[in-house]
């Protein structure tokens, strides 16, 4: 069951149950919704930027624990963050959840979203983990189409 | 030289006397015996596909180091050996579903290879522009969307009638949906998501009534119930090797002689044909005019010994055993609590599509696999059904004659561990 209890760390099934920043966000001026049709889970992320900066940030949607924890922890992580560092975080999110290594430098930032280091044992749930973050680039990036993982 | 006859028994040898005891049928499956995560394995996406009894594999292994050889035109002994046993297998397959001849067997991909060989060839025939074709809320896409890109191409409607909240066909409207435009019907015999078994008779008498012909999509019938195509009365029955115990990539359109024989191709090529010339090509006769190109000439033939061994196992047997572990299964599952069943049709085959309050069946079927159980999660190729029942997904436990009673109690305790480690 390690890798199972790594999978479902309690931060994640915490942030499951009662996701952060589940809202509609007033004073959104960049918004995505990302849908990954291989279970159907659908987010949709608003973003606030202020000077390139995201001064706030939400999502609603409906999902398994893995991408409504994801999403989450995203909020969470990329308040205050440039559009800079927010990309940069994509990458190092990327390498963690994929198995890839991640650059010490990157480490530090990571922080919380280092609990989704267990996804890289489940090759199937990585479009789970990363959903929201193909999202946030499409919000970023004002593109139009739905963000899919595919 | 090997007859065809031969050729059956040597690909049946092994197949067990009458009568009916689990634990042995499970013995004819290899991959049955295997761990998952240290676990035995418990295999319940019957629904997605079935594991093969070890004469299938022994067929295809006799094809490939014995007989392998282009079929048809050869006259060495190898091809005629090959030829023999293609054409062996369509035999067992017009008496496993009792067509009245082998000529209305069509070898086909599978049930969506018949599905759209029926739309491209009857369905662009005989639909024209305001037309409409006839379906069920509860098909999945392969039922689906041939009908849609028939229907834009030639400007014709698709009609879908409803099911009602057991998941079963609401007959009275679908009848009502039959109208003077209609063309075609095509309904499943079995809900893939549902398990729902719908009263195909009654929707071919229904749609003979006003000379509409009816195609049935049995890809999830054939390996649970006795299928008789004549006693159903459809015009077109399609069906999925794999999921009948055979191989993959092998499966049949069965079809009426005299629609078949009005109908034009479907693919050109090869064996198709008569004869060619620059100026004029002759078509085949049926079944060979839909069948352009080499074949897949070994998984006829492993499907032909799975075809074999369903025949000497019973499919009547299959059919009470798998009933009464439904039973057991609707229990053991339904007393977990926050399970919630979808598809509760009073006729259902042995499908178990639920949701379990709280949790998203993608990680319900994480932590089952974790359990050494196979489930399937997500919207099996049917998302208006899931529109239907208003949940994105569902997991879905689906049987076949070698489930164990032991096996859905290991579900259940699954279940109880996802609730667990959610709680």
């Amino acid at each position: 069951m390690s890798e199972l209890t790594n999978l479902y760390q309690e931060v994640i099934l915490d942030h499951c149950k009662r996701p952060r920043n589940f809202r509609v966000l007033e004073s959104a001026d960049h918004c995505a919704d990302g849908y990954n049709p291989l279970c159907g889970d659908k987010v949709t992320l608003y973003v606030h930027l202020v000077d390139d900066r995201i001064a706030d940030i939400s999502f609603q949607g409906c999902g398994c624990a893995i991408s409504t924890a994801s999403a989450s922890i995203l909020t969470e992580t990329l308040k205050g963050k440039t559009r800079a560092e927010a990309e940069a975080l994509f990458q190092a999110f990327h390498n963690l959840v994929t198995g890839r290594p991640v650059e010490s430098a990157q480490t530090p930032a990571l922080g919380k979203l280092a609990v989704f280091s267990g996804v890289s044992q489940f090759p199937v749930r990585v479009k789970c983990a990363s959903l929201a973050w193909h999202t946030l680039r499409s919000a970023l990036e004002d593109k139009q189409t739905v963000a899919s993982t595919e | 030289m090997a007859t065809t006859r031969d050729v059956i028994l040597a690909a049946g040898r092994e197949v067990p006397a009458p009568g009916f005891d689990v634990r042995k049928i499970r013995e004819h499956f290899p991959i049955l015996k295997q761990k998952v995560y240290g676990k035995p394995l418990v295999y319940l996406d019957n629904a997605a596909t079935s594991q093969k009894p070890q004469v299938v594999i022994d067929a295809l292994v006799h094809f490939y180091t014995q007989d392998c050889a282009n079929i048809h035109r050869g006259v060495y002994q190898l091809s005629e050996r090959a030829t023999q046993a293609h054409e062996g297998a369509r035999l067992k397959l017009q008496r496993f579903l009792n067509a009245s001849d082998t000529r209305e067997i069509v070898y086909v991909r599978g049930a969506t290879e018949g599905i759209n060989l029926v739309a491209q060839t009857y369905g662009r025939q005989h639909v024209g522009a305001g037309d409409e074709i006839l379906i069920t809320a509860m098909e999945h896409h392969a039922n689906i969307v041939p009908w849609q890109i028939l229907c834009e191409e030639k400007g014709a409607h698709l009609r879908v009638a409803p099911i009602n909240d057991r998941g079963e066909l609401i007959l009275e409207e679908f009848e009502k949906l039959l109208s003077d435009r209609t063309r075609l019907v095509s309904v499943a015999h079995v809900s893939n998501a549902l398990g729902t078994i719908n009263p195909v008779r009654q929707i071919v008498e229904m749609a003979h009534a006003r000379n509409i012909p009816a195609l049935i999509d049995g890809a999830q019938a054939a390996p649970h119930l006795k299928v008789d195509v004549q006693a159903l009365g459809c015009d077109f029955y399609v069906l999925s090797g794999h999921k009948l115990f055979g191989p993959t990539g092998i499966g049949a359109l069965y079809g009426k002689a005299s629609l078949l024989e009005s109908m034009p191709p479907y693919q050109g090529g090869g064996d198709m044909i008569l004869s060619v010339t620059f100026e004029k090509t002759i078509y085949n006769h049926i079944p060979n005019k839909f069948e352009a190109g080499t074949p897949n000439i070994a998984g006829a033939i492993g499907w032909g010994a799975a075809l074999d061994y369903l025949t000497s196992v019973g499919m009547e047997n299959i059919s009470s055993y798998e009933h009464a572990l439904l039973a057991y299964a609707i229990e053991a599952i339904g007393q977990v609590p926050g399970v919630r069943l979808i598809g509760t049709a009073r006729e259902k085959t042995g499908v178990l599509s639920f949701v379990v309050e709280g949790i998203h069946p993608h990680d319900v079927g994480t932590i089952l696999d974790q359990e050494g159980i196979a489930v399937r999660t997500g919207h099996h190729c049917a998302q208006p059904v899931m529109a239907r029942f208003g949940v994105p997904a569902t997991v879905r436990a689906s049987l076949a004659f070698y489930n164990t009673k032991q096996e859905i109690n290991a579900l259940a305790a699954g279940l109880e561990r996802v609730k667990a480690m959610f709680a």
